[in-house]
């Protein structure tokens, strides 16, 4: 079993939430490692009460198990997660399925008045004409916005 | 208990605990935007609660849900302020969110530089998180400062917020806040307003035996 392998099977796991995504896409392999028949995954959860946590770790231990091999999941509880870590297909993915995805990191946190005149275009009609209705949305990954044009809400990634 | 067990308890329960008292506000809150923000905010602070108690765990040889939930009432560390029941009281529950966030800020920024890694990891990993909090209360505050009641509110709950921190994070506090600092109200054992808690929220845990499959 190679490590590659075992990337491309990680590749093929959805993001339980949002399936549009695989695990990879999102970023939270950190890494692969194999010796023999043990392979060891590096898992950085992305936001800590995020309920898919168990359910990515499992369908990860279940693709090693279906490749012959032994897993073992280590969760990393440190910062190295950000939303920086979606790669671009990932993000291309996201917006093609209705979500706005997370602005790059900034060097600083981001400030209210940032949030509110932050321009994100509408995953709907493109328009950039839209608004932050609610710093939080139906998920803690999420934030809803309001498209003006298209009078359509929808939700953005934030970014953290 | 090692320094830095009890420095991640600490900050579990209040966290736990936190969450648990904002997700009172879940089907309540004054209006619909608030219901989802004060259930999401809940759901953070509980992860929060959730990767310290792994960490902290690990170093007892047990697991998080036996920290969590298996602990006698009396054991838990969580703040005077943290505990209080504020729902349905809007203005108090808001000025409880303004000034936890702003004392967790200045706690949150001092262990993000320790000099155990993982300690530092995970403070820097909930502040990414935690960002939004406090965005979300400053909007609040915006909003609300001169109101009466969140004067009010202020005032009653200032010797709380102290008591969230240790003696030496205070001052900063206060000059964050724009008060004079004041006797806090001190970490103790946890009185009766806690235990009605403790009873609501071990109660599933303590029906079913351990091991038990859902």
């Amino acid at each position: 079993m190679t490590e590659a392998a075992v990337w491309d099977a990680l590749g093929e796991i959805p993001d339980p939430e949002i399936p549009v995504i695989s695990l990879v896409d999102l970023g939270v392999v950190k890494d692969v490692a194999v010796e023999g028949k043990h392979v060891r995954i590096g898992f950085t959860p992305t936001f800590m009460g995020c309920p898919a946590l168990d359910a990515m770790r499992t369908q990860m231990e279940a693709a090693v198990t279906a490749l012959g091999g032994e897993p073992q999941v280590d969760v990393l509880l440190d910062d190295s997660w950000s939303t920086d870590r979606i790669t671009p297909a990932g993000r291309e993915k996201l917006r093609e399925a209705g979500f706005a995805p997370p602005p790059p990191r900034a060097t600083s946190a981001p400030t209210l008045l940032q949030l509110q005149k932050a321009v994100h275009r509408c995953p709907y009609c493109n328009s950039t004409e839209t608004r932050l209705e609610n710093i939080f949305g139906p998920t803690p990954c999420r934030s809803l916005r309001y498209c003006t044009s298209c009078k359509q809400p929808f939700e953005q990634f934030k970014t953290i | 208990m090692s320094a830095r067990t009890a420095v991640l308890l600490e900050l579990a329960d209040d966290e736990l605990i936190l969450g648990w008292r904002n997700s009172e506000w879940t089907g309540i809150a004054p209006f619909l935007e608030e219901d989802v923000a004060f259930s999401s905010i809940a759901q953070n602070e509980i992860g929060h609660a959730r990767a310290l108690y792994e960490l902290a765990a690990r170093d007892l040889d047990t697991d998080a849900d036996a920290l969590a939930f298996d602990r006698a009432p009396e054991e838990y560390r969580c703040a005077p302020l943290i505990q209080l029941r504020l729902v349905p009281d809007w203005a108090r529950t808001i000025t409880r969110h303004v000034l936890y966030e702003t004392a967790d800020a200045i706690r949150i920024e001092r262990l993000k530089k320790h000099e155990d890694a993982e300690l530092a990891g995970i403070a820097a990993k909930i502040e990414r998180e935690e960002v939004y909090h406090r965005l979300h209360a400053e909007m609040w505050l915006e909003r609300l400062r001169d109101e009466q009641r969140y004067r009010a509110a202020a005032d009653e709950l200032w010797p709380y917020a102290l008591g969230v921190l240790e003696p030496e994070l205070r001052p900063a506090l206060a000059e964050r806040v724009g008060r004079p600092e004041v006797t806090a109200v001190e970490r103790s054992a946890p009185g009766a307003e806690f235990a009605e808690l403790w009873n609501e929220m071990t109660m599933v845990r303590r029906s079913a035996p351990v091991g038990a499959q859902w």
